[in-house]
C-alpha cells in the first residue's frame, strides 16, 4: 500500500494541503487529515460515475467512441451563435484557460460559477477594493475573527481549525481550552434547568444559557472568535459572541456599526433585530482588536442587497483601519473558484460572466451572467464543464438550458449530464489527473494524481484542447 | 402563514453531493426544510412529514425537519440544490445573482410523496430528455 503525503483536497476554497491518500492497488483506500467533504468526495468518487462518452440518438443516451462526441460537440458549437460555456470551478486552471480560447473561438459567453456565489462580492471588490492578506497571517497573528453570513463548520470544515479560532498560531493561541469549559458549562447549566423545570413544572425555572456571552467574554489579549448570522449555526456554537441579524438585515447592521464606530449616536433601540448594545460592544470589540479579520459568506452575496451588502463590509473594514488593522476575505465556496477568477482576468481582464460575442470581451453582470443570459432565453447551445446547473439554478433558467443542445463534460453523472446531449466523462482533477488550483486567498497550490483514472477519461484540459481543435477546423481555420 | 425561506449549504448535503446526485444520501439530506418548532406546531407538521413549500414561482414537496437552531419564528430553512430551486425566482436585479436567501414562501402539509431527482427532473422538464430505463446502464 503506497502513501501519498501532501494531497491537496479538490473540494472547498480551503484547499487544505496536508491530506494523506492510501492507495492499494490504484484504489483509495483511506484518506487521513480530510474533513467530512473531502472524505467523501476521495472515498466516494467512482460511485455514480459515467467512464463512456454518450451522445443522445433518437431521444435516448447512447454510448459513443470519444471521437464521435467530440465532433458532435465541435459542431454544437461552432454552429451555434451564442452558445454559453459555464462552470470551471471544479477544475484546473490549464483546463480553464483551454476553455477561454474555446468561448473566444466561438462568440459565446463563458461564466464561472461565482455569478451564483460571490459574483455580487467581486462586484463590490471592483467598486472598493479589498483589503486582504494570505491564511496564514490570520492563522498566526489574528485576534478578532468575524464570520458574517457564514458557515464554516458546514461549508468549509477545517477553516476554523486550519486558519482561525482552534489554529494554533505563533503569536495567536487556539482557543480549544476556552470551548470546551464553556461547552461543560452551558451543559451543566442546561442540565440544572432541565432538573428546575422538572421540580417546578416549568414557569418559574429560570431560562438556558443566554446566545450573547458577552459576560464570558475572553481577556483582551486572547483570541476571540465572533458569528453573526441569521440562524443560530453550529459555528455560532463556537463563537464567543453571536449576532442573530434579521434575514435581510445585513446592510442596515453594517451600516450601524459604521456608524458606531465613528462615535454616532442611533437615535433607535435595534437594528434589524440586534439591540443597539449589542452593536456598541461589537463595535467596542472590533476597535479594540489589534488584528482583526472579517469573513463573510453567502448570507451577504445571495440575501436583498447583494453586492451593496458586500460593499458595506468592506468599507466597514476600511473605516476601522483608521483604529486599527482590520481585513476581509469571501469565504469561496468551489476548490478552484478563485482560480477560475484569477484565469478569467488574466486572460480577458474580467472575472466572470465574459461575453465574446462582439469579438472581444465585454463584462456586464446582470447581463451577460449565465442566470441572466438563460433567464431571457438568448444562449442557443451551452457547454458545461464540471458543474451542475441543473441542479443549483432557478427553474425557469433551467428550462431554457433543458432545450438547447447541451454538452457536458464531468467526471460525475449530475443531473445536468442526464438531460444532456453529449456527454463526455472526464478524470477527476486532484485524485485523476494533475492541474493548478487557487485557494480563497490567491495562493495557487499543485493537486496531485494519485491514482489512474479509467480507460478513455482524459483530463479535462485535454478534452476541450481536441473539441477546440475541431471547432477551428470546422470553421475553417488553422490550429495554433 | 407566510414564511422567509433562506437556501443554504449544510455539511450532509456537501457528503451527499459527493455520494453522486442520484443516491439516497443526496435525497434525504437535500430534499428537507428545517422549520422553527413552534411554528410546526401552530401549522401541525410533525418532524419527517411531507410538506409542500410554495412560491410565487411554483412548489415542491420535501420533508419536514424540525431545527431548534432556527430560532427567529417564521423563517424556513432549505439546503441547496433542485429540491430548493425548483422555488427560487431567477430575477437577479442587475447583479447576476438570483436571490436565494430571504424569498417569501408558504408551508402546508401534505400527503403527496417527496419526488426523487429523477422524477422531479421529469416532472419539471418533461420526459423529451429523460428516460426512467436508462439509469442502471449509466452508472458503474
Amino acid at each position: 500500500m503506497d502513501v501519498i503525503l501532501s494531497v491537496v483536497c479538490p473540494v472547498c476554497g480551503c484547499c487544505c494541503d496536508d491530506l494523506e491518500a492510501l492507495v492499494d492497488n490504484n484504489r483509495i483506500v483511506d484518506v487521513r487529515n480530510a474533513c467530512a467533504l473531502g472524505a467523501a468526495k476521495f472515498l466516494n468518487y467512482s460511485r455514480h460515475r459515467n467512464t463512456k462518452p454518450l451522445i443522445r440518438k433518437n431521444g435516448r443516451l447512447v454510448e459513443a467512441s470519444l471521437e464521435e462526441a467530440i465532433e458532435r460537440s465541435a459542431e454544437i458549437l461552432a454552429n451555434a451563435s451564442y452558445p454559453l460555456l459555464y462552470g470551471w470551478s471544479s477544475t484546473s486552471c490549464e483546463a480553464i484557460r483551454v476553455g477561454l480560447e474555446l468561448a473566444e473561438e466561438v462568440g459565446g459567453v463563458i461564466d464561472n460559477t461565482s455569478t451564483i456565489c460571490h459574483g455580487p462580492s467581486v462586484i463590490a471588490i471592483q467598486e472598493v477594493g479589498l483589503p486582504a492578506c494570505t491564511l496564514g497571517q490570520i492563522r498566526h497573528r489574528a485576534d478578532l475573527i468575524v464570520y458574517w453570513g457564514s458557515n464554516p463548520w458546514s461549508a468549509h470544515p477545517r477553516h476554523i481549525e486550519r486558519y482561525t479560532a482552534l489554529a494554533e498560531g505563533r503569536f495567536q493561541k487556539a482557543i480549544w481550552k476556552r470551548y470546551l469549559s464553556r461547552l461543560v458549562f452551558e451543559s451543566a447549566s442546561k442540565r440544572r434547568y432541565r432538573v428546575a423545570s422538572l421540580m417546578f413544572k416549568g414557569g418559574s425555572a429560570s431560562p438556558p444559557a443566554p446566545e450573547v456571552f458577552s459576560q464570558l467574554l475572553p481577556p483582551s489579549e486572547e483570541r476571540k472568535l465572533v458569528v453573526v448570522d441569521v440562524q443560530r449555526t453550529r459555528t455560532a456554537d463556537l463563537a464567543d459572541f453571536f449576532i442573530r441579524v434579521e434575514p435581510g438585515g445585513d446592510y442596515d447592521v453594517l451600516q450601524a456599526l459604521r456608524a458606531l464606530i465613528r462615535d454616532e449616536e442611533l437615535d433607535v433601540d435595534e437594528v434589524a433585530g440586534v439591540p443597539i448594545e449589542t452593536l456598541e460592544e461589537l463595535a467596542d470589540l472590533m476597535v479594540n482588536a489589534r488584528f482583526g479579520m472579517i469573513f463573510f459568506g453567502l448570507g451577504l452575496t445571495m440575501s436583498v442587497g447583494r453586492s451593496r451588502n458586500v460593499e458595506a463590509a468592506i468599507k466597514l473594514t476600511r473605516d476601522l483601519n483608521r483604529y486599527t488593522k482590520f481585513l476581509i476575505m469571501p469565504m469561496r465556496g468551489h476548490f478552484n473558484v478563485t482560480g477560475a477568477d484569477t484565469v478569467f482576468t488574466w486572460q480577458t481582464g474580467y472575472p466572470y460572466a465574459v461575453d465574446f460575442s462582439h469579438g472581444y470581451p465585454r463584462y456586464n453582470p446582470g447581463e451577460t451572467s449565465a442566470i441572466d443570459v438563460l433567464t431571457k432565453d438568448d444562449v442557443d447551445a451551452a457547454l458545461v464543464v464540471a458543474s451542475d446547473p441543473v441542479s443549483n439554478f432557478p427553474r425557469k433558467c433551467v428550462e431554457n438550458l433543458v432545450k438547447k443542445p447541451l454538452i457536458v463534460i464531468d467526471s460525475h453523472m449530475s443531473a445536468t449530464a442526464l438531460v444532456a446531449d453529449v456527454v463526455i466523462p472526464s478524470a477527476f482533477v486532484g485524485i485523476e489527473a494533475e492541474g493548478t488550483t487557487y485557494r480563497m486567498d490567491h495562493v495557487p497550490l499543485p493537486l496531485k494524481k494519485i491514482v489512474e483514472p479509467p480507460e478513455g477519461c482524459l483530463p479535462d484540459e485535454e478534452i476541450l484542447r481536441m473539441m477546440l481543435e475541431r471547432v477551428r477546423d470546422i470553421k475553417g481555420r488553422e490550429s495554433s | 402563514m407566510e414564511f422567509t425561506l433562506i437556501t443554504g449549504r449544510t455539511i450532509n448535503q456537501g457528503r451527499g453531493k459527493e455520494h453522486g446526485k442520484f443516491s439516497e444520501e443526496y435525497l434525504v439530506n437535500v430534499a428537507v426544510c428545517e422549520m422553527n418548532p413552534e411554528d410546526m406546531r401552530r401549522l401541525n407538521i410533525k418532524d419527517g412529514m411531507n410538506i409542500r413549500v410554495t412560491t410565487e414561482v411554483g412548489s415542491v414537496i420535501v420533508k419536514a425537519r424540525k431545527s431548534r437552531r432556527i430560532k427567529t419564528p417564521g423563517v424556513i430553512f432549505m439546503p441547496y440544490g433542485p429540491w430548493a430551486n425548483a422555488v427560487t425566482k431567477p430575477e437577479s436585479e442587475g447583479t447576476g445573482m438570483p436571490l436565494l436567501k430571504g424569498l417569501k414562501a408558504n408551508v402546508e402539509p401534505t400527503k403527496d410523496e417527496v419526488s426523487n431527482l429523477k422524477d422531479l427532473l421529469i416532472e419539471a422538464y418533461g420526459s423529451s430528455k429523460i428516460v426512467k430505463s436508462e439509469e442502471q446502464k449509466l452508472w458503474m
